[in-house]
């Protein structure tokens, strides 16, 4: 077995791993901490997959931005007298059987699909792509879309601080 | 590293962000399941774009869901924060009033 497939193997039962600790635990700040894992195990993926600027992106928002947020949320919506940041768990059985039966249908569809011996996957070169490649195809065909999603971005964070935000007054009707 | 596996992989990321988000109550919990969710898309088209080399569309598609993953973090946490500021809990469940 090469070096390479050990390492995905790796990062595979990382991810599935701690995917799987999100799901059987109750504690959230565990969870959040979990969902590093699964980001980090993910972004290997991406690496071996040839895609390094999407696993950096990774690392860089998810792990540096989006957990942080998660975890100040944590913080923010807990008393902190509490002992241990739990949630209720709620629908174990039925939510289980759902996602085990959409799993199923999946890895069926997956199986019969056949995705990797289909004639256009054959034909195709999988070359390494480069980061190169990735950022003239971004600023030149794409480049519209990098800009739509870059104002989308900048509304949403204005919009999110407007509204956490104690810059308002609360309607006093509200109570 | 055969596509299939990873193409699992995903499937089974998004079955666990999905009962992750039916089973808890916690806002944030849910916030974290559908983060799982929209990873397990981006695995799915990354794997896909390694047999696309030169236009690498699936590449770009996931830096653009990242984006738009981060956005609604971002939006979803400061309303969950207002949320908790106003009914003093988290739970899902217990905010069910829709004036005051």
């Amino acid at each position: 077995m090469p070096i390479e497939n050990i390492i995905f193997y790796a990062f595979l039962g990382l991810t599935g791993l701690s995917a799987l600790f999100i799901l059987m635990s109750k504690n959230i700040l565990y969870s959040a901490f979990a969902l590093i894992a699964t980001f980090i195990g993910m972004a290997g993926i991406f690496v071996l997959l040839g895609a390094e600027f999407v696993a950096i992106t990774q690392i860089l928002v998810y792990v540096g931005g989006v957990l942080i947020l998660m975890v100040f949320g944590i913080m923010l919506t807990n008393r902190l007298s509490q002992a241990k940041v739990e949630t209720e768990v709620y629908n174990k059985f039925f939510g289980i059987l759902i996602s085990a039966g959409l799993f199923y249908i999946l890895a069926k569809a997956i199986e019969m699909a056949d995705f990797a011996n289909m004639g256009w996957m054959k034909n195709t070169p999988s070359a390494p792509s480069s980061v190169r490649d990735l950022g003239m195809k971004i600023m030149t065909d794409y480049v519209l879309v990098f800009e739509v999603i870059g104002i989308l971005l900048l509304l949403a964070l204005i919009g999110a601080v407007r509204i956490a935000g104690n810059t308002r007054e609360e309607g006093i009707d509200a109570t | 590293m055969p596509l299939n596996t990873i193409l699992l992989l995903g499937a089974a990321l998004f079955c666990i962000g999905l009962a992750v988000v039916v089973t808890r109550k916690n806002a944030i919990a849910v916030l974290i399941g559908i983060e799982l969710m929209l990873n397990a898309a981006n695995l799915n088209l990354v794997a896909f774009s390694r047999f696309d080399a030169i236009e690498l569309q699936g590449q770009i598609f996931a830096l653009f869901v990242i984006t738009v993953a981060a956005a609604e973090a971002a939006v979803a946490l400061a309303i969950v924060i207002k949320v908790y500021q106003h009914f003093q809990t988290a739970n899902l469940d217990k905010i069910n009033e829709l004036k005051g």
